[in-house]
């Protein structure tokens, strides 16, 4: 694997983005300022860069109820993400869709979605419209270890393969399905183990390792483009919120959770890219500072963002109507 | 423009052969709409296959290709879903669900994406989808392959619903649908597929939304769709033996529907009598008398009258489910109490 500096660097930034997002807006939540609830993706960085680092704004991506740090990964604007979380006019969504429903299909990202499983029908929409016209266009399809278990991500998976679809299920295997562990919702000892059903490749790999996951990745996106069909990658990682932000984790352990704070994706990553000289201290904390002032300026941008206007209330239902 | 008497199926494979032809980013899916059709093992043999259950989709995947004509596994949710996924990235596709029953399995796809997408983002996003699907009791197919069940889907913002009745009407609506921006649900009453009517050879388009009076008349309004048109139009002859000269409103799409047509058909007639083939309750049927009885009022000179299969499944037995099909005879005698 060779990776640039500039990539380093933005693989860095990415992450930590991703992170001081959701810290930001827990913090926001517990202060009463957002509406409705959120699902906050600290934890999983690595997940989401690892395999959106290999993909273009012409790659597709379906998301999940925990869509933050996929949008982020796959390049929506963090101004107009934050102003949707609050849900006002300069959304992303225009303050319609909210935390859940973010999406930015010119940047190919199809929506976080409310429904648990239902991303992996739409991928293989997405992956069947590049197969159609004969581009090289890959979707990656993110769906949670609780997701696995729905019949839509089985049908999906058996679709993708029987069309031979450029689709790469991604599993975020966080080890809870709300609060059900995995090893109970979840009869198989591997989740990749499935791929064998469909004939496809099926791996499983540290989800709190970046590298891990871009190596896997560059494999499963590669064969994607080049016509070979799906694979399956669950990455093994944790979330440090709750299911939802305001959840009191009782299902998780405190050495559980002193675990998964060593095994953090971001220090992991920092550690490694600083014993091979490829990052310095004063490049890290150079970065640090301008994510802080991005995540800031996002705030600052939302709040000052005026509410949509209540006739939006009857917008955007058909795109013709009489 | 050249006409000549097709079938009903004909019309419909016409449509999307035509639209195909038309946009080759038009492709049509859905268990056995191939049927076997190209594949190697099928060599020298019947290339044509099933091309759907009920052959509506018949020689589509030997002139587009398995490339653009694609059979399903029997996976309701994952292709419905696709559907979705593709439309929203470039394609139109035509996903064949093949009896409105099986919603069931792929609700989700339908309501909760399909649907939303364009309003959750904003706007941002569309969804040119057709869903075809079988609809309608006469077939001794029983429970769970009879429904008719568009009225779910006409409660549903976001989808549009089209029922057609004549072969000129499914050909021309299917090609509207096929071009539309929004999700559409096109249903096929499973007894029409068979009867004839002319149609133009070319391609043609009939706008979503628009009623088209299939009969008129003064005496009293009958608004339906689907199968029922003809049903009323029988109905209505034997009510013009005997001097009652009944309007008959055809539809054809329930979501948008032509208020207006409703409104000035019974402005005119001053009585309403909806005859609909689904189940009774926060219906098609209950949906038009509220419209008369919030816009209309004042021009009624008798109740409305709505005549509906009855509020159960679909039953079995021959005797059983035509007494669950609304009848001619009901039609008559109904319009009739009205004039009295």
């Amino acid at each position: 694997m060779s990776m640039t500096k500039e990539k380093i660097l933005d693989v860095y930034a990415t992450m930590k983005k991703i992170r001081m997002f959701e810290d930001k807006v827990a913090e926001l939540f517990a202060g009463g300022k957002l509406p409705g609830f959120v699902h906050l993706y600290a934890g999983e960085e690595a997940i989401a860069v690892g395999m959106c680092s290999h993909l273009s704004d012409r790659d597709y991506i379906t998301s999940t109820h925990r869509g933050h740090g996929h949008c982020i990964a796959k390049g929506v604007d963090i101004n107009s993400m934050m102003a949707e979380v609050y849900g006002k006019a300069t959304g992303a969504c225009n303050g319609k869709g909210g935390s859940m429903h973010i999406a930015d299909v010119d940047k190919g990202m199809l929506g976080a979605n409310g429904i648990v499983g239902a991303g992996g029908p739409l991928a293989c929409g997405s992956g069947l419209m590049a197969k159609t016209l004969g581009t090289d266009q890959v979707t990656v399809c993110f769906f949670g270890d609780g997701a696995a278990e729905q019949g839509t991500m089985h049908e999906s998976m058996n679709l993708a393969c029987c069309w031979n679809l450029p689709v790469v299920f991604v599993c975020e295997n966080n080890g809870y399905a709300e609060s059900t562990p995995w090893g109970y919702h979840c009869a198989a000892k591997n989740i990749s183990d499935r791929g064998v059903a469909y004939d496809m490749p099926g791996v499983t790999v540290d989800g709190a390792d970046f590298f891990a996951v871009y190596e896997a990745a560059e494999e499963s996106i590669g064969r994607a483009r080049r016509g070979e069909g799906p694979s399956l990658i669950e990455c093994r990682g944790f979330r440090y919120y709750g299911h939802f932000e305001g959840d009191a984790l009782l299902y998780m352990t405190d050495a559980e959770k002193a675990r998964n704070r060593e095994r953090d994706p971001i220090e992991t990553f920092k550690k490694r890219v600083l014993e091979r000289e490829l990052l310095s201290e004063s490049q890290i904390a150079e970065i640090d500072a301008q994510v802080a002032a991005i995540i800031e300026e996002a705030v600052k941008f939302a709040e000052e963002s005026p509410w949509p206007d209540n006739k939006e209330v009857f917008t955007d239902v058909y795109v013709n109507y009489p | 423009m050249a006409t000549r008497t097709i079938t009903f199926r004909e019309a419909i494979n016409e449509a999307m052969r035509l639209e195909m032809r038309r946009d080759p980013t038009v492709i049509l899916f859905g268990e056995d709409v191939a049927g076997g059709a190209t594949l190697s093992h099928m060599e020298g043999e019947n290339k044509e296959a099933w091309g759907g259950v009920l052959g509506v989709s018949t020689g589509l995947a030997p002139e587009f290709g398995r490339n653009r004509v694609l059979d399903t596994p029997i996976s309701e949710s994952a292709f419905i879903g696709a559907a979705v996924g593709a439309a929203s990235t470039g394609l139109r596709p035509i996903a064949e669900l093949m009896f409105v029953d099986f919603l069931g399995v792929c609700f989700d796809q339908i309501f909760n994406q399909g649907a939303k997408l364009r309003y959750m983002f904003g706007g941002k996003a569309q969804v040119p989808m057709v869903v075809r699907s079988m609809i309608g009791a006469g077939f001794r197919a029983a429970a769970q392959h009879s429904g008719c069940l568009y009225s779910i889907f006409t409660h549903i913002p976001g989808l549009k619903t089209v029922v057609p009745s004549t072969p000129y009407d499914a050909k021309g609506l299917l090609s509207s649908a096929i071009r539309d921006n929004d999700p559409v649900m096109f249903f096929e009453h499973k007894l029409l597929y068979d009867t004839e009517g002319e149609v133009p050879e070319d391609n043609y388009t009939i706008p979503l939304g628009e009623a088209d009076v299939k009969r008129e008349g003064s005496d009293a309004t009958i608004v339906t769709v689907g199968r029922m048109v003809h049903l009323s139009l029988e109905a209505a002859e034997k009510l013009a033996d005997e001097g009652v000269n009944v309007e008959v409103v055809d539809l054809r799409t329930l979501s948008p529907m032509d208020a207006d047509a409703i409104l000035n058909s019974v402005k005119k007639t001053h009585r309403l009598v909806v005859v609909d083939e689904d189940n009774p309750r926060c219906s098609v049927a209950t949906d038009v008398i509220a419209l008369i009885a919030d816009q209309a009022f004042d021009y009624l000179d008798a109740p409305c009258k709505m005549i509906t299969a009855p509020h159960t499944p679909v039953p079995f037995s021959p005797g059983l489910e035509d007494t669950y099909i609304p009848s001619v005879e009901a039609i008559v005698s109904t319009v009739k109490s009205l004039k009295q």
